[in-house]
């Protein structure tokens, strides 16, 4: 029994204050739905977690057991058990999955292991093997680029993921095979999981246990699985200082191109 | 012959005794050959030495080289084998300008293909020349003066020669020039592929000056690949002209590795209506290595393609410089050229120069040309880093990946494995040094 553990973290990005005290503590085998509205720093907090450059922390710590990650470089807390499946997959020309795979420190396997275990991975969410030899994410639609992640976090077997928006792009079918896969992780190996998204969607095969409410840089408000109906009814609109500027829906439209504008 | 006379005026004529006429008077071969050798020798002392107020040498070394310091060597070395995965169809091997093994696959040469010392060949005058005549510099007449054993593949009309073909040129022997020259000429409708490999000792202060002539027939097809591995103390002068007549197709690249100033010249003439070329190469500096290239795609003929892409990786101090001209002329109507060149740098005092041209006189051509001097994409490091790639070899794999581009669209697809591993040295190298100097800070 693992726990991912985060305390009072702060973060700026060019100097303004984005993440403003989180305490968070998800245990192994746990799933726990950070949700909220656009520009509150949900993806600023996957970040920040995973090691991403560009961020300055301002204080707090975040920890797997005893491993303290924000000194460590972003490869060292992926070794120490963390994945980061990110909303926009950066694209790495030239470079396979298998190369990727072969190379991380989570691995011991010999390259035919790893292809075997890309193949199995790639069947549980009814992925084309032949998108297994495409350069990474290297002309993938949005869909395509989630479900690789799905299989890197299938393969590299971390001990926590944060799930940034792993359901945009996804069309429906895709999306209950790849929360699905999520979920047979948390039951299989124990995986503890963070899944930020706006949508209650992703939820519908993997089980939260918690869902939390952020905006503003913090978590506003923990409760079990029917808050997450819930928001989906009354929006994150109680929560946020100002009114927004703009209709809910169009925001979303502008910062997420692959989410559903009739959600 | 026709000589070509560097531009401007005269304004000292120095006389170089290892460069003299008389010099190149006493080389060995035919009369014809020896008076060629002459009249170059002559047109090459009566020639300023270009330096860099000349736009065509601006950001290269010419100033600081002094050719006092070499003269022509008979001295032998070892010279590599080639590194491909296939056995060659027919193979010539020469040090310091010399002949040392010539071997041809019998049923290769009972087609009429040659592969060998060119002054052998009946047509051999007629080669010699034919393109570079038209393309000539200060280096192509030291070349012409003082290339003492002229190569030639030539592929009669029809034939097609299915496995590679390869040139090694070696240069050994401290202060040694050497004069490398293949000419090669593909005949109508023939098809070959040359790998044409440059290398020199790696402790001694060397001059190589190779020429390389392409010449391919109407619907000829030609594959040259060009591997530069050169010791840390050559300086290279080096030309690859090509010419491709109608509907032709040239695919010539080059891999340039090493070197301590390596300066590449590849001019590729359309000449004939629906010719076509693609034109690439990777390059790797290190340590304070300068690799210097410029291209030149000249489209004469209407409904002419031209592909150019260079990518390289600087590392260390090393510099490259990139500079290329697509030219249309008025009657290439139909003409599409691109020209690429991209360079990563992986150190802040790595350098990279890069001035692409266009130079157009038809309307209707489609043209474009980029060029890119970036450091690792962080984004992508993060990315390998994030599933727990250590840094070192998440840049490993984004320089491998950002090469394996052209790596993988060289002819001769059975040498591109030697230069993947080529690039794998240079990184792990990379690594090392860097290793060592966080290890002493």
């Amino acid at each position: 029994m693992s726990q991912l553990v985060i305390e009072g973290l702060r973060a700026a990005v060019g100097g303004q204050e984005i993440l403003k005290g989180v305490n968070l503590v998800v245990g192994s085998g746990e799933v726990h739905a950070v949700m909220g509205p656009n520009g509150s720093g949900k993806s600023t907090l996957s970040h920040v977690i995973a090691g991403r450059p560009g961020y300055e922390v301002l204080g707090g710590s975040v920890r797997i057991d005893d491993t303290k990650l924000l000194g460590l470089p972003a490869w060292k807390r992926a070794e120490a058990g963390l994945f980061l499946a990110m909303q926009y997959p950066t694209e790495v020309p030239g470079v396979a999955l298998s190369d990727l795979l072969g190379a991380s420190a989570r691995m011991v396997a010999d390259p035919d292991e790893i292809r075997e275990m890309m193949s199995e991975e790639a069947a549980r969410i009814g992925f084309d093997e032949a998108f297994l030899d495409r350069p990474l994410n290297v002309d993938l639609s949005g869909g395509e680029k989630k479900r690789n992640e799905t299989i890197q976090l299938g393969v590299l077997k971390p001990a926590f993921a944060i799930l940034d928006e792993l359901d945009s792009g996804l069309d429906v079918d895709a999306l209950r095979m790849v929360s699905k896969r999520v979920e047979d992780a948390t039951r299989e190996d124990g995986l503890g999981v963070l899944a930020i998204t706006h949508y209650s969607r992703l939820f519908e095969q993997l089980q939260p246990d918690t869902v939390h409410v952020f905006a503003d840089g913090r978590i506003q408000e923990t409760g079990g699985p029917d808050l997450a109906t819930e928001l989906e009814d009354t929006g994150y609109q109680r929560w946020m200082g100002e009114p927004a500027a703009k209709p809910a829906s169009a925001v979303a439209l502008a910062d997420d191109p692959f989410a559903d504008p009739f959600a | 012959m026709t000589v070509v006379a560097g531009p401007g005026p005269v304004r000292k004529t120095i006389q170089l005794t290892a460069f003299s006429p008389d010099a190149a008077r006493a080389l060995a071969g035919p009369a014809w050959l020896a008076d060629r050798r002459v009249a170059a020798a002559e047109a090459f002392a009566a020639s300023p030495k270009p330096d860099t107020s000349a736009e065509e040498w601006r950001y290269s070394l010419i100033d600081e080289l002094d050719l006092d310091r070499y003269s022509p060597s008979s001295e032998f070395g070892d010279a590599p084998m080639p590194r491909l995965d296939v056995e060659p169809a027919a193979m010539v091997r020469c040090v310091n300008g010399h002949v040392v093994a010539v071997d041809i696959d019998a049923e290769v040469a009972a087609a009429g293909v040659h592969v060998g010392i060119l002054s052998e060949h009946p047509a051999a005058a007629e080669r010699l020349g034919a393109v570079s005549s038209e393309a000539g510099d200060y280096f192509t007449l030291l070349n012409d003066a003082f290339a003492e054993e002229p190569i030639l593949v030539d592929i009669p009309d029809g034939v097609i020669v299915d496995r590679p073909i390869v040139i090694t040129h070696h240069a050994a022997g401290e202060g040694s020039a050497a004069f490398p020259r293949l000419v090669v000429r593909v005949g109508e409708n023939a098809q070959a592929d040359i790998l044409d490999q440059h290398t020199s000792n790696d402790t001694e202060s060397i001059l190589m000056c190779p020429v390389v002539e392409l010449d391919v027939a109407p619907a000829g097809r030609l594959g040259y690949l060009k591997v530069q591995e050169q010791g840390a103390g050559t300086w290279q002068f080096g030309s690859v002209l090509a010419r491709a007549d109608r509907d032709a197709t040239i695919k010539a690249a080059t891999a340039a590795f090493g070197g301590a100033y390596a300066r590449t010249r590849a001019d590729t003439r359309l000449v004939g209506q629906g010719a076509h070329g693609d034109l690439m190469a990777v390059y790797f500096g290190e340590d304070t290595q300068t690799l210097d290239f410029r291209t030149y795609q000249d489209h004469v003929a209407p409904d002419t393609t031209s592909n150019l892409l260079y990518k390289g990786v600087l590392a260390g101090k090393a510099r490259s410089i990139y500079t290329g001209l697509i030219r249309v002329r008025p009657e290439a109507r139909g003409t599409n050229a691109y020209q690429t060149n991209r360079n990563l740098k992986l150190s802040d005092e790595a350098w990279a120069e890069s001035v692409p041209n266009l130079e157009i006189e038809n309307n209707d051509v489609r043209c474009s040309h980029a060029s890119t001097v970036n450091p690792v994409d962080e984004d992508q490091r993060f990315y390998l880093e994030s599933r727990g790639v250590p840094t070192g070899e998440a840049e490993r794999l984004i320089v491998a990946g950002f090469l394996d581009e052209v790596l993988q669209a060289v002819p001769l697809p059975s040498a591109a494995p030697a230069l993947r591993l080529a690039v794998a040295a240079k990184l792990t190298r990379q690594r090392q040094s860097e290793t060592e100097a966080s290890e002493e800070s």
